[in-house]
């Protein structure tokens, strides 16, 4: 399968050349398929942000290349308009880009710099605001009368309207209380499903995303320190754990079982696979 | 990137001059701008410029960061020079081309006007370089703080700076991200005609101004709940100290007034 999204290499120095110079990516090869939910994970200053505003350009690399479709994203200046429509970005606290009147205006910013017809932008607005469930009678309103959460969906959904190959949401629940959390999760994997386009999904919270991801990308320190499927990553206790990332509890309960001598499968990391997991152990174990 | 402005920007370090006083600096400061002004004479330059080079070296700041800090005067010193060189008149006359004269009196202004420029910029950088921006307004409330008498509200006004001070950096970080945020759903900030061009700022004013004064609310809220109300018998949590390394250079400073104003009574 050739990949959709790919970088070469990519590295990025802050402010290089002065006192405050700063690597923050440093030689990171990675490449994503088409239709991949991916979680990208990593401790705060591991470089997340930082690598995926390459993605759509707006970061240039200090060295290094990405590429969409094998088409260098900032070989010109056209290219990199047209790649903004097609890898969509969701930066961190999104709320705070909202400018326009209402609601529907705001979710019709992003087609409506793409130059697309008035239809066809209002049923993208429509069919966007579906997907992270914001309800119709509250496009009319000013984005500024939303709650916190109503906020963040709004915003997302500016970008969807994009209807972008790529959604990459950087930290998309950060600040948002567990039911706002679960519903924009909820939504995103609603919106994978029906679309089937590639999504990275941000995160420092390894619950989030364990139960959705296809694939998971641990950053550490401007590096991929691990990339593979969750039951892989998790596998990997110790170092997730010297890196300063908290497994979830299962994981972390059946590294223990293991480790005291239990025959337990390796990188559990939902509740029903650990369940599963300890009932063969006492079937196994012929004393039920 | 709006970053990469270096002018009024902060680099910490343990020299010398980073440890003086702020109030010193500050006096030492106005000192040099005086010491230009009064400065005619290649002689009396080269003391004032021999001055700034030792504090330079003093404070370990690299000659790198003091070029980017005058970079964006280019122009303006430019101008200065080219105007001085064409309207001075002497009489020497150096060349004629149509209807311009150069005479080398407006050659020699016209150097000594873009050094002044110059050294008179370097040398506020050298402040603003070493001194971090509360220092900074610590000292001028300390320097100012006689005008009370006179019912200045001298604490009021650094409390204004030190906020604006230490917001600016925020605030640039803020536009930096509302942009990039703005530019991934396709906004163009830097094509198309004026008009087109100031409508393309909307879409960034409104959220920067949004958050400039959802943060004003959270700071006032912050310095109440903490019982801020004003400078009256508030104390420091760093205190300002009169150090000897203080008095040395105030009186280097002195001298070099002295010096300098002997050069020009020679007519040197
Ligand atoms: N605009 C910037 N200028 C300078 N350094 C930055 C900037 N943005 C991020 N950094 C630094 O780069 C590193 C990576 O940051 P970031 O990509 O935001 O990490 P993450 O998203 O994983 O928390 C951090 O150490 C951060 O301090
Ligand atoms: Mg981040």
């Amino acid at each position: 399968m050739s990949p959709l999204i790919e970088t070469k290499k990519l590295t990025h120095i802050y402010s290089e050349g002065t006192p405050f110079e700063h690597v923050a990516v440093r030689d990171v090869d990675f490449s994503a398929a088409r239709g991949e939910f991916i979680g990208i994970i990593g401790h705060t200053g591991s470089g997340k942000s930082t690598f995926v505003q390459h993605l759509n350009g707006i970061l240039k690399p200090t060295s290094g290349s990405v590429l969409l479709e094998g088409e260098d994203v900032n070989g010109s200046a056209a290219v990199t308009r047209r790649v903004r429509g097609r890898v969509g970005l969701v930066f961190q606290y999104p709320e705070y880009q909202l400018f326009e009147e209402t609601v529907r205006a705001d979710i019709a910013y992003g087609p409506k710099n793409m130059k697309l017809g008035k239809e066809e932008i209002e049923q993208r607005v429509l069919e966007a605001a579906d997907f992270v469930g914001l309800e119709a009678s509250l496009l009319d309103h000013s984005p500024f009368d939303l709650s916190g959460g109503q906020k963040r969906r709004a915003a997302i959904a500016g970008v969807i309207a994009m209807r972008p190959d790529v959604l990459v949401l950087d930290e998309p629940t950060a600040g948002l209380d567990p039911r706002g959390r679960e519903e924009i999760i909820r939504n995103i994997c609603r919106y994978h499903d029906a679309v089937g386009g590639t999504v990275l999904y941000i995160t420092h919270s390894m619950e989030d995303i364990a139960r959705f991801a296809t694939r998971l990308v641990v950053f550490n320190r401007g590096q991929i320190a691990l990339d593979g499927a969750p039951e892989e990553v998790f596998r990997h206790v110790e170092e997730l754990e010297r890196i300063g990332l908290t497994v979830p509890s299962v994981t972390k309960v059946f590294s223990i079982l293991r480790s005291r001598g239990l025959e337990v499968a390796e990188g559990i990391y939902t509740v029903d696979a650990a369940v599963e997991a300890l009932l063969r152990l006492k079937g196994g174990g012929g004393n039920a | 990137m709006l970053k990469d402005i270096t002018l009024g920007q902060f680099f910490p370090g343990t020299t010398v001059v980073h440890r003086l006083d702020p109030r010193t600096k500050l006096i030492l400061t106005v000192l040099y701008i005086v010491l230009l002004f009064i400065a005619v004479s290649w002689a009396s330059y080269g003391v004032v410029f021999l001055f700034l080079v030792c504090s330079i070296c003093l404070s370990r700041i690299r000659l790198k960061a003091i070029l980017s800090g005058l970079k964006p005067l280019v122009i303006l010193i430019l101008i200065t020079g080219l105007l001085n060189l064409f309207y001075t008149r002497g009489e020497h006359l150096l060349f004629r081309v149509w209807k311009i004269s150069v005479y080398w009196e407006g050659v020699r202004t016209a150097v000594l006007m873009a050094l002044r420029i110059m050294l008179l910029i370097t040398g506020t950088l050298l402040l603003t370089y070493t001194t971090s921006p509360i220092q900074l307004t610590d000292g001028l409330e300390k320097l100012l703080n006689p005008l009370k008498k006179l019912r200045v509200p001298v604490h009021e006004l650094s409390m204004m700076m030190s906020i604006a001070l230490r917001f600016i950096p925020t605030l640039i970080e803020e536009t930096d991200k509302i942009m990039n945020a703005q530019k991934a759903r396709g906004a163009e900030f830097d094509t198309g005609n004026i008009f087109q061009k100031a409508k393309a700022m909307l879409p960034l004013l409104v959220p920067l101004f949004i958050s400039a004064f959802r943060r004003a609310d959270e700071l006032a809220t912050a310095m109440e709940s903490r019982c801020y109300h004003g400078g009256e018998g508030r104390t420091k949590l760093k205190v300002l100290r009169m150090e000897r390394r203080d008095w040395i250079a105030l009186t280097v400073g002195v001298l070099l007034l002295v010096l300098v104003i002997l050069l020009r009574r020679l007519g040197l």
